[in-house]
C-alpha cells in the first residue's frame, strides 16, 4: 500500500490505493471490465484477438460506432436521445456515392458538402427538439424513418460504387511510413517506424501532461489521488499504448481512421471536461430549469448538440461507405442501437447529466471486442445478439448498484 | 389517558452513523403530539421505524402500539393497524382524480371491477369530513398545495386511521390554509384520532399540541406538557443553547437608490389575457433589505421571476432602472450581467443540479469567471468553491460531494454561494429559509445581513411574517398581483400587514373585481 501522506482535503475516507479504487469504482469499473473481456477472448481465441491484423481490423470495424458515440454522449448527457443516426449515416453515405459516382464531383468537395448536409440534418432535428420542445425520441424516430426512406430513394434500391482510391483512404488507408529506412537498419523484417515513433511521442505527451496536472493540483493543495495509484495508472496506460503501437507498427502502421478517431476523442474529452460549453451541457441535462435560471441558454445548447450529432453521423456514414467501397441501402441499419448501447455501457444516465467520453469509448470497445471475439470463435449471430443484450443490461445494473451503494 | 404508542429505547444505526440513540416516545390516545428537532435530528428516521419502512429487526428497542408489541415489516403492516403517515412531499398522482387517488391501491371493487358509484359516494363523504369542496372527479393537478394536503388527509381517513402522522404539513401552506389544517387536526382530536405533528413552525405547535417531544442529534431531549410549551423553551431544547435573538442584529447603512422598478405588469404564460402582476413599483437602496409579504398566490414569486430575465409570464411591460440607468432584462443572462440574482424558493427543482457536486453548482452562474476563452481552470474553480464553503460554513466533507447528499440548510448555502459568486448588486431571495432548521436559519440571516452591509440591495420574499419583520428595513405588501401597502421597519407588524391585505381584498370585492 501507499505510504504517501494525504494531501488536500481528500475524498472522505480515501486511504491507500485500494480505498481510492473503491471510491472511484464507477470510473474504473468499465475499464477493468474491458480488460477482462480482452484477456478472456485473447485466451479463448488462442491469441488471435491481439494479432496485429485483427487489432487493425478491430479499429476499422468500430471506428464509426465510436465516432457516433462521441456525439451521442453529448446528446444523452443533455437529456435527449437520437435514434436517427444510423439512417443519417446511411443517407450521407448514399448521398456521397451518388455525388461521386453519378455526378463525378471531387471526393474532397463531396466530403465537405456531405458533412455540412449532416450537420444541417442534425440542426433541423435539433430545432424542433430545442425550440419547440418536441420530445427527441419522436423527432429522431421520424428522422430515422425519413432518412431510411431517403436512402432507398437516392440509391433506387441498388448499391452504388466503387469509389476512387482517394475516398477509400478515408477508412482503409494507412498513414505512410515516413521512415522506411529504420526497419532494415534494426534488422527487422517489417516495422512501421513512424507508427512506433508516434506511439512513443503520444505516450510521452500523456505522461508529461498527467505529471503537470498533478503538480498544478498539488500546488493548490488538491492532489487527492494516491501517488502509487497515479504511477500505476499511468504506467498501465503507457504500456498499453506502446504495446498497441508495436502491434500496429508490425502490420501496416496506423490506419487513417485511427488518426481521425483519436483526434476526435481527445477533442471531445477536452470539450466535456474543460470547457464552459461542455459544463453547461452537463448542467442542462442535470437540471434544465436550474441551468436556465443560472443564465445558461439551454435551447441553443440542445440545438448545437444535435447539429454536432448530425455532423458526426455524417462522418461515420462516409467512413462506413469508404470501408465497404460501396453505398448500400442497408448501410447504417441498427447502428443507432450499438451507439446508444455503447454510451449507456459507458455509464451515462438515461435521465441526463451523467456520462463521460472515456466511458462511451470504452463502452464501444466492449461491444466491439465482444463482436470480434465471438465472431472469431464462430459463435452464431443469434447467440451474439443475446450475449450483447445481456452485457448491456448487466453493465447498467452494475452502474445502478454502484450508485445506490454510494448514497 | 392511556398511551396509544410507546416507542422504547429505539436505536437505529446506518453504516458509520448512529441515527437514533435510545429514543423514547410516548403518545397518549387522542392527543396531538408534536415532534420537533433540527433537520437531521432523527424525526423522519423515527417515523420510518414506526411505520415499518425500516422493518422490525433492523433497529433495537421495542414498539408498543395499543398496548401490544408491534413488529411491522413494511408500510402495509402499519397501515393495516391504522398508522398513516402523510409525508412532506405529497404522494399523489397528478393526473388522476381525487377519488382515484384516495382509493389508489385500495380500490372498492365488486368481483375485481371498480365500483365507481360507491367510490364517488364515499369520496364525497370523506371530502365533506375534511372540508374540501371539490368534485371527486377533479384532477389533483388542478388543486393547490393546500387542497392536495386535504386530499392526503381524506386518503388517510379512508384507511380508518387511528394514529395520523403529519410530516411538516404546513411547510408549503399559507397562513390561512395552515390555520384550516390545524383546525381540522383539532376536530380529529375531538373524534378521538391521535396525531403526531412534525413541524418547524413553533407558533403552530404552541397553538395545537397537547404534548411535545424534542429530538436532538438522534436522542430524546425533553418531553414538554402543554402548559409548559413556549417557543423559547422549544428553541433552547432544539439547538441546545439559548437563542436570545432569533434574528442577528444589524445597523442598517442605507445609501442611494440601487434599483427601481416602475409599472411592472405581467400576464399569465398560458392565458395571455390574464394579468397576474399589475403595475408594481418597487425601490431598493444600497444596503437595504426590502421584504415582500403576501399570501400564497399573491404573485410574489411571479413578480420576482418575471423581473429576473423574463423567466415567468408573457407580455411583460414596465421599466427597470439599475443605478440610474434603464436596463432591458430580456434574458436571464441579461439580468445576471446587469447585476441581478434570484435565489429560488424551490431549490431542488430550480436552484441546484442535484446530481452534480458542490463545486460545479457553485460556479454555474458565473462560469466565465473561472475560465479563459471558454476553457475552465479546474484549480481556480476549486479555489472558488472552497472559499465559499468556508465563508458560508457549508458543512460537507469536500466540495466534491454531490449536493443531493446535503441537508436543506447546506443546499441553500450552495445556492447562495452560486449567486454570491455571480457578484450581484441586487439579490432577490425567495423564501430563503423554507424547510431549514433553526440553527441554519440564523446563519442564513447573518449572511443576508452581511450582504446588505457590503452595500448590496436585498429583496426578501417570505411567507413567515416574523422573519420579514425581524429582517427587513421596509416591507411591501402584495395582494393579487399588486403592491397594496408599504411599511417601514417601525410601522410594520403582523397586524398591519394583514390589514393591508384585507383592506385590498375589501376594495376588490366592492368594485366587483375577479375573485
Amino acid at each position: 500500500m501507499s505510504a504517501t501522506p494525504q494531501t488536500g482535503t481528500g475524498q472522505g475516507a480515501s486511504g491507500g490505493v485500494g480505498a481510492y479504487l473503491k471510491n472511484n469504482m464507477r470510473q474504473y469499473g468499465m475499464l477493468l471490465a474491458l480488460l477482462a473481456i480482452m484477456i478472456f477472448f485473447q485466451i479463448m481465441t488462442d491469441g488471435t484477438l491481439m494479432k496485429p491484423v485483427n487489432l487493425t481490423n478491430l479499429f476499422l470495424q468500430n471506428s464509426y460506432i465510436i465516432i457516433m458515440a462521441l456525439g451521442m454522449l453529448l446528446v444523452i448527457v443533455c437529456g435527449h436521445i437520437d435514434l436517427s443516426v444510423g439512417s443519417v449515416a446511411g443517407f450521407i453515405g448514399a448521398l456521397a456515392a451518388v455525388m461521386m459516382v453519378d455526378y463525378h464531383i471531387h471526393p474532397l468537395l463531396t466530403i465537405i458538402l456531405t458533412l455540412a448536409v449532416g450537420a444541417m440534418i442534425g440542426a433541423a432535428q435539433g430545432y424542433w427538439i430545442a425550440y419547440w420542445r418536441i420530445p427527441s425520441f419522436i423527432v429522431t424516430l421520424a428522422g430515422m424513418l425519413v432518412f431510411r426512406g431517403a436512402t432507398l430513394w437516392l440509391l433506387n434500391g441498388k448499391s452504388v460504387g466503387p469509389f476512387s482510391k482517394g475516398f477509400q483512404s478515408l477508412s482503409t488507408g494507412f498513414v505512410p511510413d515516413a521512415l522506411p529506412f529504420v526497419a532494415p537498419a534494426l534488422g527487422l523484417e517489417r516495422l512501421n517506424a513512424l507508427t512506433m515513433l508516434a506511439g512513443v511521442v503520444i505516450v510521452a505527451v500523456i505522461l508529461w501532461s498527467a505529471a503537470r496536472a498533478r503538480a498544478r493540483a498539488a500546488a493548490y493543495g488538491m492532489a487527492d489521488e494516491p501517488f502509487a495509484f497515479f504511477i500505476g495508472k499511468n504506467a498501465v496506460i503507457a504500456l498499453a499504448m506502446l504495446y498497441i503501437s508495436w502491434l500496429l507498427a508490425t502490420f501496416r502502421g496506423v490506419p487513417n481512421v485511427l488518426v481521425t478517431m483519436g483526434i476526435l476523442i481527445v477533442a471531445y474529452m477536452f470539450i466535456t471536461n474543460s470547457t464552459t460549453i461542455g459544463r453547461r451541457i452537463y448542467a442542462t441535462g442535470g437540471n434544465e430549469k436550474a441551468a436556465k435560471l443560472s443564465g445558461i441558454k439551454t435551447e441553443r445548447l440542445t440545438f448545437l448538440t444535435f447539429a454536432n450529432m448530425g455532423f458526426l453521423a455524417a462522418l461515420a456514414g462516409l467512413i462506413f461507405a469508404a470501408r465497404l467501397n460501396t453505398a448500400t441501402p442497408k448501410a447504417g441499419v441498427g447502428f443507432e442501437l450499438d451507439v446508444i448501447a455503447a454510451v449507456f455501457i459507458g455509464g451515462a444516465s438515461m435521465s441526463g447529466g451523467v456520462g463521460t467520453i472515456v466511458g462511451a469509448v470504452v463502452g464501444a470497445f466492449i461491444m466491439g471486442v465482444m463482436n470480434n471475439g465471438m465472431s472469431i470463435l464462430g459463435i452464431g449471430i443469434d447467440y451474439q445478439q443475446v450475449i450483447k443484450g445481456l452485457v448491456l443490461l448487466a453493465a447498467v445494473i452494475f452502474d445502478v448498484y454502484n450508485k445506490s451503494k454510494s448514497h | 389517558m392511556v398511551p396509544i404508542l410507546q416507542m422504547q429505547g429505539i436505536t437505529k444505526t446506518f453504516p458509520g452513523v448512529r441515527a437514533l440513540d435510545n429514543v423514547n416516545l410516548t403518545v397518549m390516545a387522542g392527543e396531538i403530539h408534536a415532534l420537533v428537532g433540527e433537520n437531521g435530528a432523527g424525526k423522519s428516521t423515527l417515523m420510518k421505524v414506526l411505520s415499518g419502512v425500516y422493518p422490525h429487526g433492523s433497529y433495537e428497542g421495542e414498539i408498543l402500539y395499543e398496548g401490544r408489541p408491534a413488529r411491522f415489516s413494511g408500510i402495509h403492516d402499519s397501515e393495516a393497524e391504522g398508522i398513516i403517515i402523510i409525508h412532506q412531499e405529497l404522494a399523489l398522482v397528478p393526473l388522476l382524480s381525487i377519488a382515484e387517488n384516495i382509493y389508489l391501491g385500495n380500490e372498492i371493487t365488486r368481483r375485481g371491477v371498480i365500483d365507481w358509484p360507491e367510490t364517488y359516494k364515499r369520496t364525497e363523504a370523506l371530502l365533506a369530513k375534511v372540508g374540501l369542496k371539490e368534485s371527486p372527479q377533479t384532477l389533483i393537478d388542478s388543486l393547490g398545495v393546500g387542497k392536495q394536503q386535504l386530499v392526503e388527509i381524506a386518503k388517510a381517513l379512508s384507511k380508518r386511521v387511528k394514529l395520523l402522522i403529519l410530516d411538516e404539513p404546513t411547510a408549503a401552506l399559507q397562513e390561512n390554509d395552515s390555520q384550516k389544517l390545524l383546525d381540522l387536526l383539532m376536530e380529529f382530536r375531538a373524534q378521538g384520532i391521535t396525531s403526531i405533528l412534525i413541524s418547524h413552525k413553533l407558533n403552530e405547535i404552541a397553538r395545537v399540541a397537547d404534548r411535545l417531544t424534542v429530538l436532538r442529534d438522534g436522542a430524546t431531549v425533553s418531553d414538554i406538557e402543554r402548559d409548559a410549551i413556549t417557543e423559547a423553551r422549544i428553541i433552547r431544547d432544539m439547538v441546545g443553547r439559548d437563542m436570545a435573538h432569533r434574528y442577528p442584529d444589524r445597523t442598517p447603512k442605507i445609501g442611494e437608490v440601487l434599483m427601481q422598478v416602475e409599472g411592472w405588469t405581467v400576464h399569465h404564460p398560458q392565458h395571455a389575457d390574464r394579468q397576474v402582476i399589475r403595475g408594481c413599483d418597487l425601490t431598493v437602496r444600497k444596503g437595504e433589505v426590502v421584504g415582500i409579504a403576501g399570501l400564497m398566490g399573491a404573485g410574489r414569486t411571479e413578480f420576482a421571476m418575471s423581473l429576473f430575465g423574463r423567466s415567468w409570464g408573457q407580455k411583460i411591460s414596465g421599466k427597470v432602472t439599475l443605478k440610474g440607468r434603464a436596463v432591458a432584462l430580456n434574458t436571464v443572462s441579461d439580468a445576471i450581467a446587469a447585476g441581478l440574482a434570484y435565489v429560488t424558493e424551490d431549490r431542488k427543482a430550480l436552484g441546484l443540479v442535484l446530481d452534480e457536486t458542490i463545486l460545479r453548482n457553485t460556479s454555474l452562474a458565473n462560469l466565465g469567471a473561472v475560465a479563459t476563452r471558454g476553457v475552465i481552470d479546474a484549480n481556480r474553480e476549486r479555489k472558488v468553491a472552497e472559499d465559499y464553503r468556508s465563508a458560508l460554513n457549508t458543512r460537507t466533507p469536500s466540495v466534491f460531494q454531490k449536493v443531493v447528499n446535503l441537508s436543506g440548510g447546506n443546499q441553500q448555502k450552495v445556492v447562495l454561494a452560486k449567486w454570491l459568486f455571480a457578484d450581484p448588486e441586487v439579490l432577490i431571495l425567495d423564501e430563503p429559509t423554507r424547510g431549514i432548521d433553526v440553527g441554519a436559519k440564523f446563519e442564513i440571516y447573518s449572511i443576508i445581513n452581511q450582504l446588505a452591509d457590503q452595500g448590496r440591495g436585498v429583496i426578501m420574499i417570505s411567507s413567515e411574517m416574523p422573519e420579514l419583520l425581524g429582517m427587513c428595513d421596509r416591507i411591501y405588501v402584495m395582494n393579487r398581483g399588486a403592491f397594496v401597502g408599504e411599511l417601514t421597519r417601525d410601522e410594520a407588524s403582523q397586524e398591519r400587514i394583514m390589514e393591508a391585505i384585507m383592506a385590498a381584498d375589501g376594495r376588490e370585492l366592492r368594485v366587483g373585481g375577479e375573485v
